[in-house]
């Protein structure tokens, strides 16, 4: 027997995905707009020739791609493979260093006791609580005040100096990403038997082999997600990054940023609805991986 | 071939509490548990039984004192280099890995080969009768099936001891009774030392060779069932184990092996005794409740009046509690041969209660 449910209960949940996901059903349409001012919908490309258009032509009509005109520019653009490349070292250099680092304080913090415990668990959580503006401040003015006194005290000169660049993006996407990742794998070790790792050094295996033969594959879902948020957090931030970026470290969305205020035209859509697609993929896949394990 | 597969020397073990303040968890222990024997520590929660046995197993070290396990000593040496074993009281199962994988860890941990392996994992649980079982999953047993494949995956190893702690805790009181049997079964079929941790007093006396009854990181009394429950050494260990009725009293004469004691109202107790007492002494007389009688018999040298306060049917017998003189009060358990287990005296009633000499004990505290 199926529960009786006011229609206004369905009403309201089909309010909530329209409006989580009508941005985003506009902005892929958008991407197959014929229009290159981008500012209505003028139909989608419809025809086909052999050569690209004129980039000058306001309304395209045929492209040797069809409607997936906009799709076909975005790939002959060095500029933006440039950006996503560098969105995705970034992304993927922190997620393995701030997982490794998060996964171990949660560890820490689960199992000892020790003198400096609340203040360290504390002062592990308020970077999340603190504005990213007043992160970024704070990483540019230590970067900037260690890289000074680093160059002039080991007398670096012209392209041998420190400098603002991918390093520095991805100690602050580390330095940002820790408490989250802590913060869900701690949630994943509450319901933690200690029993298991006792049963395996009983077992005869010894700390390391009882890590990650016994510890690591039943935390591994916490991980898993602990990674994902990383992961995504990293993709997508622009506050942080727009403060510890320098010449040549440009991410996806500075670039986008810097688009803005010149001209948006439909491939900034397709690159949307790009990244779109892969965040689908990649939350379908987390999911499957997660019910399996379950 | 050592005497003891397990000796504890004058062990102690302090923790420092959440808290702050210091915790002494067990207390000078001193046990020698012989080779093959089937050893409980029983007590109530909090007595140090559980730490005593994580200290053999090795997950807690000594403050004080030493293990030595066949005659070697153990020192700070690391649970996965001691040559036992422990079933946990939740199982503490493997869940990412098979039933299979499970058993055969500690094998795999030791560098047996792969087929060796398979072998012995499928006797194991040919042994705790659970054959072909090596690809289902921790979770999709009943909790009596894991606490089997927690067995297998212990004994699967042939260590020199096996050390259960309150293994049968969690199941239901018929599938307990079950594994007991199970248990001792198993621990003479394999001839292994098991330490048997439980503050279930039945199921101690019901399996064990021996048994250490502990009390406040103590070790109270250690003998075999009978003498457990027959000669507690303390108020404790009688009060613990079954019940008892306790009598405080005055030591008025002690000849050869039985003492007179003087008890509230004027009554003459008559209790064996082989403790060194002196008259005057303050002493208690222990005697449980189904060695006192109802019904008159020759040569019971204790025989009081008294009044029935209260009486309790409890299918096999009766407990009837009887008033004596000087405001004491005995449980008297009698039991139901009569068809209609019709009682031998109803609330109000006078009677009279008779125990044998032999049947009293005398404690010092």
């Amino acid at each position: 027997m199926t529960k009786r449910r006011s229609p206004w209960v369905t009403l309201a949940a089909i309010l909530v995905y329209v409006f989580l996901y009508a941005p985003i059903v506009v902005l892929v349409i958008f991407s197959f707009n014929s229009s290159r001012t981008n500012v209505t919908f003028a139909g989608p490309i419809t025809g086909f020739s052999a050569e690209f258009p004129d980039p000058r032509t306001s309304v395209v009509t045929a492209s040797p791609c069809g409607p997936f005109h906009w799709f076909c520019t975005l790939a002959g653009n060095r500029e933006l493979i440039n950006a996503a490349r560098n969105t995705l070292t970034i992304a993927f250099t922190s997620t393995l260093i701030s997982t490794t680092i998060g996964t171990m304080a949660a560890l820490a913090l689960q199992r000892y006791q020790f003198p400096v415990k609340t203040f360290s668990e504390v002062s592990l959580y308020i970077p999340i609580v603190i504005p990213e503006i007043v992160m970024g401040i704070g990483i540019l003015t230590l970067f900037g005040a260690l890289f000074r006194f680093l160059n002039a005290s080991l007398g670096l000169t012209g392209d041998g100096r420190l400098a603002m660049g991918i390093g520095t993006v991805i100690l602050s996407h580390i330095a940002f990403s820790v408490p989250f990742v802590t913060l869900v794998v701690r949630a994943r070790l509450q319901g933690f038997d200690k029993a298991v790792e006792e049963a395996a050094m009983d077992l005869y295996a010894n700390e390391w082999r009882t890590f990650w033969r016994v510890t690591l594959p039943i935390i591994a879902p916490g991980v898993l997600s602990g990674g994902l948020l990383a992961f995504t957090l990293s993709l997508d931030d622009f506050v942080i990054t727009f403060f510890t970026t320098g010449p040549g470290a440009t991410t996806l969305p500075i670039y986008v940023y810097g688009l803005l205020r010149r001209i948006t035209t439909p491939e900034l859509n397709a690159l949307s609805t790009l990244w779109i697609a892969l965040v689908f993929v990649a939350v379908f896949i987390t999911q499957r991986l997660e019910r399996r394990a379950a | 071939m050592p005497e003891f597969a397990v000796e504890l020397r004058d062990v102690s073990k302090r923790f420092p509490a959440p808290s702050g303040e210091i915790v002494n968890a067990v207390r000078n222990v001193s046990l020698q548990i012989r080779d093959g024997e089937f050893f409980s520590m029983l007590g109530p929660s909090g007595c140090g039984k559980t730490t005593s046995l994580r200290m053999i197993a090795g997950f807690e070290l000594p403050t004080e004192g030493d293990i030595f396990i066949h005659d070697k000593p153990m020192g700070q040496t690391a649970p996965y280099q001691r040559p036992v074993n422990t079933v946990f009281q939740n199982y503490a199962l493997f869940p990412h890995m098979t039933i299979g994988e499970n058993v055969g860890f500690g094998l795999e941990m030791k560098g047996v080969d792969k087929a060796q392996r398979l072998t012995r994992v499928r006797q194991a649980l040919e042994m705790v009768r659970l054959p072909g079982y090596e690809a289902r999953r921790p979770r999709q047993m009943s909790g009596g099936q894991q606490q089997r494949v927690a067995l297998a995956r212990a004994l699967v190893n042939h260590p020199e001891v096996l050390l259960l702690d309150e293994p049968l805790g969690a199941l239901d009181l018929k599938l307990r009774k079950e594994m007991q049997l199970e248990l001792k079964r198993l621990q003479r079929e394999v001839g292994i030392t098991f330490i048997y941790v439980t503050h279930d007093q039945e199921e101690a006396l019901t399996m064990s060779d021996r048994i250490a009854v502990m009390s406040g990181g103590r070790v109270l009394q250690v003998g075999p069932a009978f003498e457990i429950y027959e000669r507690p050494n303390c108020r404790f260990v009688a009060d613990f184990i079954g019940e008892s009725n306790f009598l405080e009293g005055t030591v008025r004469e002690v000849q050869q092996r039985t003492a007179t004691v003087e008890l509230a109202g004027g009554l003459l107790a008559y209790a064996e005794s082989d403790l060194a007492l002196t008259n005057g002494q303050a002493v208690t007389v222990t005697v449980r409740p189904e060695k006192i009688g109802l019904r008159p018999y020759e040569g019971a040298q204790n025989v009081y009046p008294g009044r029935v306060e209260d009486i309790v049917y409890i299918g096999t017998d009766t407990h009837y509690t009887v008033l004596l003189a000087g405001d004491q009060r005995l449980r008297v358990r009698e039991q139901n041969e009569d068809p209609y287990s019709r009682p031998l005296a109803s609330p109000g009633d006078a009677v009279t209660i008779y125990f044998d000499r032999a049947a009293a004990r005398v404690l010092l505290d």
